[in-house]
């Protein structure tokens, strides 16, 4: 009798997180207000660009005879470009992801899931097509895609740090890596140069808790990671403050030299500062063409 | 016990712990502080990162010491150290300890008490059985128990008003069993059992005394001497000149017991006794009912007035009138005589004696009355007055009570009278017969010199034989008796001089004056008199010199009071019987104190010695604190205090470092706030809403009379009744809601006090929408329920005249957001009256210290943040109008508060212009 109901109430406490999630993604989306956002330029599209003299190149079929008829010459209709851009997410999932120093303010995972469905939200108003990295969910348009993007987030993965899986990138399209970037940087580095070689541009989010970037730690202390794979023992933690610093400053500077070698944008958003600014940050990446 | 200078230990072999001191230092250095375990994702960053020195795994040196500090308190605490130990010699087997146990102990029994504690601790640590007992109270057998045992029955010890009684002594002394020391905690006054005490004791093993050197000082009974008190006191005679206050206290006319007189009483050095006459006007000295040394606490320090220092007032009026006569042919000179050293006599006018209100009144020779002073007469007579009557020419002449009875005459007289004896008359001068049982006079020895040469006679009568209280051998009736009321009427069927007959001469005639309560017995009494009597206890004295009800107590046999000498049987006190009190004081008027010497082989200890004082608790203490430290600094060198739970501690420490100065920095900030201005207080409902709402209300209050008046308030304060000080704020407002709990007994304490020093509280049901007074709305209960305790005045519905009508605005009605004229306020005293010409009436005292009324002011009042009315009043226009003069109502209100009854001056404004004019 009592496995129908434990099955329910497992289900429901998995499915839990991903209202929450999706409120929350919403909530943070409808903070931006949508500026400009058409393409402004001519291109394939429904609404009306402008009229322009036919070329040559053109076919007969798309002289727009009614405008032409009031001139001697040709005239073409342009459309706006309307075109739908791909962008595809890759969001670190993995254990050190969770790691929350304080209760009041939010682990690195849910702002990076809250932040990167926000994105994909506002994404999708604007018309474009958003997906997962990793063929795990192609890019699609329409408020079914999101829920599945959200079910899909609010998942977590085993492993200690995270690599991003750069399969399932479009050609041209955009994409966006959210994570600590704390672990190995070999990964990191093939998946944006793999690519930059199918011409896929982006943004680097790095998501750090304010105790990551402080180091408030002194006396004997035995750090692990947080799957517990990696472990290291020191007596004086105070000591090696400066040097933590200065390793995680190089690591920041790498990341921020590989973004534009590939060109690509990198930034960190610290868990206490509010989620608006990154989600910001984020859209206009996606705005801005190189 | 292993005395190490002034402190000693129970068990210094647990010292030996200190040893291991040193190895426990070694182990604690060589463990490092265990390590934090933290999940951290920036580890990956660490990796590869090494410590510059190793040192820091061992514990710091400082910390490594307070450990140390904290375990070595520990073992010293467990030793049981003790300050100032006791070095008795360690004897064993019984031990006495005996208090003298009498008044003289009284005075600083406490420190008795805690001296024997001592002794008895010291017994319980020696494991000797003990037996404590006092002189005064000595038990059937002596039992000697574990001291444990006895220092549970060390609080029954208390000292007694009274001495040891030798004979007791001796007989307790025979069932002692054994050998045993003794311990004796002397009250320093010489007795003569003391010696035979001490033989015995220093017989059965060593004896030692605890005595104070110091001066005890007794009050003997004041005594009246030629129309002065004489107050004398004695002491010990040692020491040098002092001076010592005695007050007579007594009832004063309202009944309340106060302090009549206050003397001094000095004694010269060495010198034991000090005496003082006083004079105290007779309408004092017989309200006096005791004299006390003032400070003294001790049975010996009071002495009970008896009715020895009591005067009869008798008043003497002769019908003679001021004729001019020999002094020994006066009526009234033989009875002046006999009562003046015993009574105090008035003279004057019938209607001026009667103001006087005497205990007797002897009329001799007196015949006829005006009706008014027969009237007068009569009722004090029916009061409880005694009338006496001589008999004389003019009576004997006069026709009263010659067909009836006269109201103050006991009989009817025969006209004329008789003599018997003279040379005109036959037979012999008659003598006295012996007085029957059933008279006053029983007992009197008649002397064979009284003669009876002429008398008025009473008529024979059915009632005659039972009033007649003395007669002459023939039976003829001399003297006559009739109860009147409370009081009685008493015929002498002859003169009150020597012309009828010798009895005024005699011994015979004084004594019967004294039994007829004319004049006042002479405090001693005489031998076998007492015999037989029982007398009951009125009020007891204990040790301590507090009077208690003597009533519930057994009487006693009036032969121990012929010789009074306080003991079980009979305490100090006074005692009523047969119409007269007897007082029994620890100090007779030839008591004499000494103080009591020892010989040279008793050692003699003062009571204070140095306390001993147990510093366990406080070595114990130390290292508990020593290891709350340890705590903390561990947690700083181990890291553990920054990160996370770095707030945590810190939040405890200043909690616990800075609680009591918040709390007083608060209630400073409340008083500075409430007096630095006039502030309107509103009474803490509870109830969230309400508060809010009084808080409105008296904002818009506050704000209405800074526009309108020079009365410029602060923000309103609420009020907590239980906590806050209420003497800061003039004026308090109390919506009433009817699931209000009741204030506490001191937050009455509080309001009374604040009622009575001049504050007003305006309570408000505001229930007078759906109530008014005498139907009972729930608020009105609670209200009711609350008032109650409060000490609050008659109350009367608001009159049109009271002041409140014209403090400031002219108002006849007082409306809030209801407009209900049921407002009570304090009564206006009852002799108020309208002055001619003048509109109101002569109210000028007070403010009223209570407004009770339902009309729901606050929310008419009230104003929100910005100054927007709050709630709706009325509807429209009238509704408006109606806001306003709830407003008025409330300037009114405060005005009355602040400048009390100045507006209801000005009715005087004319008698001060006229009086200006002149």
């Amino acid at each position: 009798m009592s496995q129908p109901l434990a099955l329910r109430s497992e289900a429901e406490a998995l499915a839990a997180p991903m209202p929450a999630l999706l409120a929350q993604a919403e909530h943070l989306a409808s903070t931006v207000i949508l500026g400009e956002h058409g393409r402004r330029r001519a291109g394939v599209g429904d609404t009306f660009w402008q009229y322009r003299p036919a070329q040559a190149s053109d076919t007969a079929r798309s002289i727009d005879w009614r405008r032409s008829a009031r001139s001697d010459a040709a005239f073409v209709q342009d459309k706006e470009w309307q075109i739908a851009q791909s962008v595809l997410f890759w969001v670190d999932q993995s254990a050190s992801m969770r790691f929350q120093s304080d209760a009041n303010i939010q682990s690195k995972s849910t702002a990076a899931r809250v932040i990167a469905l926000a994105a994909a939200i506002l994404l999708l108003q604007g018309g474009e097509r958003v997906g997962l990295t990793g063929l795990r969910l192609p890019p699609k348009r329409g408020e079914a895609q999101i829920r599945q993007m959200a079910e899909q987030l609010a998942e977590d993965a085993e492993v200690d740090y995270g690599s991003p899986e750069a399969q399932g990138m479009l050609p041209h399209s955009r994409a966006v890596f959210v994570s600590d970037f704390l672990g190995d940087m070999a990964p990191i580095e093939g998946a944006l140069m793999r690519a930059a070689d199918r011409g896929v541009s982006g943004a680097l989010l790095q998501i750090l808790d304010p105790q990551e970037e402080a180091f408030p730690f002194d006396g004997r202390t035995v750090f692990e990671s947080m799957g517990g794979t990696l472990r290291h023992e020191t007596l004086k933690a105070g000591d090696l403050k400066t040097r933590y610093e200065d390793r995680l400053r190089e690591r920041k500077d790498r990341l921020d030299h590989l973004a534009k070698v590939t060109g690509w944008q990198f930034r960190t958003h610290h868990t206490d500062r509010p989620a608006t600014s990154a989600l910001l940050w984020l859209y206009q990446a996606m705005e801005r063409r190189n | 016990m292993w005395p190490i200078g002034p402190i000693g230990f129970l068990s210094p072999w647990l010292l030996l712990g200190l040893l291991a001191l040193p190895i426990l230092w070694i182990l604690l250095r060589a463990v490092p502080p265990a390590p934090i375990r933290r999940r951290f994702p920036g580890v990956a960053l660490l990796i590869g990162l090494t410590d510059d020195e190793s040192q820091t795994d061992r514990t710091p040196w400082w910390l490594l010491l307070l450990r140390m500090m904290a375990v070595a308190a520990a073992i010293i605490g467990f030793a049981g150290p003790v300050l100032n130990p006791q070095n008795q010699e360690t004897g064993d087997g019984p031990l006495l300890i005996i208090a003298d146990g009498t008044w003289a102990d009284a005075r600083d029994w406490n420190a008795r008490i805690e001296r024997i504690d001592a002794l008895l601790n010291d017994a319980a640590r020696q494991g000797r059985p003990v037996a404590l007992l006092s002189l005064t109270d000595l038990p059937e057998t002596t039992l000697f128990q574990s001291a444990s045992a006895v220092a549970q029955t060390l609080p029954n010890l208390q000292p007694n008003p009274w001495e040891p009684a030798e004979d007791a002594l001796f007989d307790w002394i025979n069932t002692l069993p054994g050998d045993f020391d003794t311990y004796w905690l002397s009250d320093g006054l010489a007795r003569k059992s003391r010696d035979l005490l001490l033989t015995d004791f220093e017989a059965r093993g060593s004896v030692t005394v605890f005595q104070t050197p110091r001066q005890t000082f007794g009050l003997r009974p004041a005594r009246f001497v030629d129309g002065e008190i004489l107050v004398s006191a004695t002491r010990t005679p040692i020491g040098n000149d002092t001076t010592i206050p005695v007050v007579a206290i007594g009832l004063d006319p309202a009944g309340v017991e106060r302090q009549l007189v206050t003397v001094d009483l000095d004694f010269t050095a060495g010198e034991p006794v000090a005496e003082r006459a006083i004079v105290v006007p007779p309408e004092l000295r017989n309200r006096i009912t005791r004299f006390e040394i003032d400070g003294v606490r001790s049975a010996a320090a009071i002495s009970l007035t008896d009715d020895a220092l009591k005067r009869r007032e008798v008043a003497l009026l002769s019908g003679a009138g001021d004729q001019e006569q020999l002094d020994l042919l006066d009526p009234l000179f033989y009875l002046r005589e006999a009562l003046e050293p015993t009574a105090d006599l008035i003279d004057g006018t019938l209607s001026d004696m009667l103001l006087a209100n005497p205990d007797a009144i002897v009329l001799a020779d007196f015949a006829t009355l005006a009706s008014d002073e027969t009237e007068g007469l009569l009722e004090w007579v029916e009061n409880g007055g005694l009338l006496v009557r001589f008999a004389g020419p003019r009576l004997a002449a006069s026709e009263i009570g010659r067909s009836d009875e006269d109201p103050l005459l006991p009989v009817r007289l025969r006209q004329g009278g008789r003599s018997i004896g003279g040379t005109m008359s036959w037979g012999e001068p008659k003598a006295l017969a012996p007085f029957a049982e059933t008279s006053p006079f029983f007992g009197l020895q008649v002397p064979d010199d009284v003669e009876v040469t002429a008398q008025v006679v009473a008529q024979p009568d059915p009632t005659l034989a039972s009033r007649v209280i003395a007669q002459l051998a023939d039976g003829t009736p001399l003297v006559t008796r009739k109860q009147v009321g409370e009081g009685s009427v008493i015929l002498f069927h002859v003169t009150a001089n020597a012309e009828w007959s010798s009895l005024p001469l005699s011994g015979l005639f004084v004594q019967m004056l004294e039994r007829l309560a004319i004049s006042t017995r002479p405090s001693d009494i005489e031998a076998g008199e007492l015999e037989g009597t029982t007398w009951l206890p009125e009020d007891v004295l204990d040790a301590f010199g507090r009077l208690y009800d003597g009533r519930t107590l057994a009487g006693v046999d009036g032969s121990l009071l012929e010789n009074p000498s306080p003991g079980p049987e009979l305490q100090p006190g006074l005692y009523s019987g047969n119409d007269r009190l007897i007082a029994v004081n620890v100090i007779d008027a030839e008591t004499a104190l000494a103080t009591a010497q020892w010989p040279n082989s008793v050692t003699v200890e003062g009571l204070d010695v140095s306390e001993e004082t147990d510093l366990k608790g406080w070595f114990l203490a130390a290292a508990t604190l020593l290891l709350a430290i340890d705590v903390i600094a561990s947690l700083a060198v181990g890291g553990r205090l920054r990160g996370p739970r770095a707030d945590i501690t810190a939040a405890l420490l200043a909690l616990v470092l800075l609680t009591p100065q918040w709390a007083e920095a608060q209630e400073d900030e409340f008083a500075l706030n409430a007096t630095s201005n006039v502030v309107l207080g509103y009474v803490l409902t509870g109830d969230e809403h309400t508060d809010e709402i009084s808080e409105a209300g008296l904002r818009g209050l506050s704000r209405t009379l800074f526009q309108r008046t020079t009365i410029e308030p602060s923000a309103p304060v609420g009020v907590n009744i239980e906590t806050d000080e209420l003497a800061f704020f003039p004026f308090l407002y109390w919506p009433i809601t009817p699931d209000q709990g009741l204030p506490s007994r001191e937050a009455y304490g509080k309001l009374n006090r604040y009622l009575r020093s001049g504050g007003m509280i305006l309570f408000d049901t505001g229930d007078a929408d759906n109530a008014s007074f005498g139907s009972s709305s729930p608020e009105g209960r609670t209200l009711r329920a609350i008032a109650r305790t409060l000490d609050i005045p008659a109350l009367e519905p608001i009159p049109q005249d009271h002041v409140l009508t014209r403090t400031f605005y002219l108002l006849q009605d007082f409306p809030g957001r209801y407009a209900s004229r049921d407002i009570w306020v304090e009564a206006a005293p009852a002799d108020a009256e309208l002055a001619e010409g003048m509109p109101f009436r002569n109210l000028n005292d007070g403010v009223t210290p209570v407004v009770i009324g339902g009309n729901d002011w606050a929310r008419a009042w009230a104003i929100d943040d910005v100054g927007n009315r709050m709630f709706p009043v009325g509807r429209g226009r009238t509704g408006e109008r109606q806001r306003e003069l709830a407003y008025r109502f409330g300037v009114n209100l405060i005005m009355h508060v602040l400048t009390g009854n100045y507006k209801s001056d000005q009715v005087h404004v004319p008698d001060l212009l006229e009086r200006l004019g002149q």
